[in-house]
């Protein structure tokens, strides 16, 4: 097991994400600044002018040029990189569609910030769900070691000859990007190995078998591709699990599709991304102690989304609250929906959604709390008074 | 006792929480008094950028509306277009005119859209803590350049005056500065010049100002007049570059180099 050789260090998310990309080395980084992931590029930066990677950044004009720029780099057979957050991502989201149909492993750090209007700069999960359907593999990190970790895995998990797809690797904007951690590195050498060198799978300029990336097509095709795409999604459920078992393996720290925390036996369930499950658990913890069965499940994978996995890991809850940091106005939050899918094959728990922290209102021990009180009251009555609901937010 | 002196009613009172030696709040001042000085303040409307001055609307005692990053000359568009009697003004840092919004000022330019622009260049993404921007001089360090900017990768700074200038579109584009009392009055001038061709349905007009931002330059307020006229009046010359059935007349550069 490598971890006897690792660094531990204090570093925000933003810098432990920087220095995974320092490890990984991309061929090419085009970006364009935008708070809260502004620092990533800004720390890659300077290792470029110290010559300590060999990696070409594109100071662009807009975020839509940097994953153009980011698509170029890659049909031409480099590996790429980018950071954004919410409005950057917002105007990226047509070359997000052609980055996952022309099939690039493109990887993307995105600091999730809540969409303008009305204008705000912290953290909630709009711009990630806003990118639900763009087929790109999407990563939540509950904190800078996850994503750290998730970034180092990345390019692994896109690579792969049965995946070849874009991915995204989600933290949150200033409660994680701008904290300082304890956390630890992993040695270069080690990532390096991990990662190993990249070898484009069909990049342009070979004269000797001339192609176009990109072509018209028209009915007769197009679901093939669509198809294809999906069919690559599913296979990277399995990759997902495969390089986290390794990494687990190398490095110590165990990752999957989803976390389950104190599940195994739970009656009362939250269900929550990224960084308020730092909280959850710990309230978690506090009912156990007065003997609630209650347990936190953490998704890391929202796509491809593990339905069954999920669904067999709910199915003996007698309530799950689904937490959301972002709407789907006139719809239900868009994890609920994902986990009432995942139940509806089995005769599950009583599914209810919450909407918090939209613009990075803090989410406190004391709301989850509430959460938790109120699925108890769930579990014991079998119905939920409301399905869906905002909570700390005022009349 | 005579009055010398009253704030414009066109700027509320509110004190400007910009950082000190920074020229937004003097460019704000000069548009509220222009508004005021020329009675439009019951039909102007400004558009506020993203940017440092994302807050003009809480300075300025008009109407505001704030959109995204680069948007405001096409949002400047719809809004004359549908309310051709509104006095459309937009303003406008360089990351959002001169980089993410490059597009957008080049075609209202190009259509000749009767609205005024006033661009506040000062060499870098200020509000996101100073990196590189389309204007920062070649071998300024910046926080995305921390060794310079080097030509060879990140090519050499807009001149966004020089390239309207090119344009049929526009009727009056004049650079400005704001670093001494003289080249204030200078700016006062053409602002109001700018606002006072909408006013007269003559067309596009375009004013910049050479900007200071001691903060993100590491610059005391001091350090940074001497960058503005030792460094950036020479990348970028102060002068009138268009200036359509006015004495002037001509493209030129006549109030260049008064620092
Ligand atoms: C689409 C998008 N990308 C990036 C940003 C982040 N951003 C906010 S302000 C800014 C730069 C502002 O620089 P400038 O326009 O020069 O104004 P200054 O602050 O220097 O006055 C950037 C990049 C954003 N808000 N939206
Ligand atoms: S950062 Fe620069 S542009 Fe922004 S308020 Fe401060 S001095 Fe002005
Ligand atoms: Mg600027």
């Amino acid at each position: 097991m490598g971890a006897t050789t690792t660094k531990i260090v204090a570093v925000t998310g933003n810098q432990a994400v920087a220095e995974a990309l320092r490890q990984l080395n991309p061929d090419v980084m085009p970006a364009y600044p935008i708070t809260p992931s502004t620092g990533i590029m800004e720390s890659f930066t300077k290792f470029v002018s110290d010559g300590k990677v060999d990696t070409e950044t594109i100071l662009v004009e807009s975020e839509h040029s940097a994953m153009s720029a980011c698509i170029g780099a890659s049909a031409a057979g480099g590996r790429v990189a980018t950071a954004t957050s919410a409005q950057g991502l917002a105007l990226m989201w047509e070359m997000l569609h052609i980055a996952s149909g022309y099939r690039l492993p493109i990887l993307m750090a995105l600091v999730n910030r809540a969409l303008s209007a009305p204008l705000n700069i912290h953290g909630d999960h709009s711009d990630g769900m806003g990118m639900r359907d763009c087929s790109w593999i999407q990563l939540f990190s509950e904190n800078a070691q996850e994503a750290y970790d998730n970034t180092i895995m990345a390019y692994r998990i896109a690579e792969h000859k049965d995946v070849r797809l874009p991915i995204a690797v989600n933290m949150d904007g200033f409660i994680i990007s701008h904290s300082i951690e304890s956390m630890t590195f992993i040695p270069d050498a080690e990532v390096k190995k991990f990662v190993g060198d990249y070898i484009a799978i069909d990049p342009l300029l070979d004269i000797d078998h001339p192609k176009s990336i990109g072509a018209l097509v028209l009915p007769d095709y197009y679901m093939e591709h669509k198809r294809a795409q999906h069919e690559a999604m599913l296979n990277a459920k399995k990759v997902i699990s495969d390089v986290s078992a390794e990494f687990a393996r190398l490095f110590g720290r165990k990752y999957d599709l989803f976390e389950s925390y104190r599940l195994e036996d739970a009656e009362v369930v939250l269900v929550a991304l990224n960084s308020a499950a730092g909280t959850i658990k710990d309230e978690v913890d506090r009912y156990r102690e007065k003997g609630v069965k209650a347990g936190l499940l953490k998704p890391r994978v929202f796509r491809p989304f593990p339905y069954e996995e999920v669904g067999a890991a709910l199915k003996n809850a007698k309530a799950v609250c689904v937490m959301d940091r972002a709407d789907s106005y006139g719809g239900y939050g868009p994890l609920f929906m994902e986990i009432a899918s995942a139940v509806q094959p089995h005769r599950g728990p009583v599914l209810f959604n919450k909407v918090y922290g939209l613009g990075g209102r803090d989410l406190m021990p004391l709301d989850v709390d509430q959460l938790i009180d109120e699925t108890i009251e769930v579990a014991k009555t079998g119905k939920a008074k409301m399905v869906k609901e905002y909570i700390t937010v005022r009349n | 006792m005579h009055k010398v002196f009253s704030r414009p009613s066109s700027l509320k009172d509110k004190p400007f929480r910009y950082c000190p030696g920074c020229s937004h709040g003097v460019l704000h001042r000069i548009v509220g008094e222009t508004i005021d000085l020329l009675g439009v303040r019951d039909r102007a409307i400004g558009i506020a950028p993203v940017g440092c001055a994302v807050f003009a609307y809480d300075y300025f005692n008009i109407d505001m509306i704030e959109v995204p990053h680069g948007r405001p000359p096409a949002i400047a568009t719809g809004m004359k277009r549908s309310r051709p009697e509104a006095i459309v003004f937009s303003y406008q840092g360089d990351g959002d005119l001169a980089a993410i919004g490059t597009a957008e000022i080049v075609h209202a330019a190009a259509r000749g859209e009767n609205i005024t622009v006033i661009f506040v260049n000062n060499g870098n993404y200020g509000m996101t803590g100073g990196q590189m921007a389309p204007t920062t001089l070649p071998g300024q360090k910046t926080t995305t350049t921390p060794g310079g900017r080097d030509v060879r990768l990140a090519g050499n700074p807009l001149r966004m005056c020089e390239m309207l200038a090119t344009l049929d579109g526009p009727v009056y584009i004049e650079r400005v500065s704001v670093d001494s009392p003289r080249n204030v009055q200078n700016a006062t001038k053409a602002i109001q010049r700018a606002f006072k061709n909408q006013i007269e349905g003559r067309g596009f007009s375009f004013v910049e100002a050479l900007s200071m931002c001691p903060t993100d330059w590491g610059l005391t307020p001091k350090q940074a007049l001497e960058w503005v006229r030792n460094s950036m009046m020479k990348y970028y010359p102060l002068g009138v570059y268009k200036d359509i059935g006015s004495a002037q007349g001509v493209k030129g550069q006549e109030r260049m180099g008064q620092v």
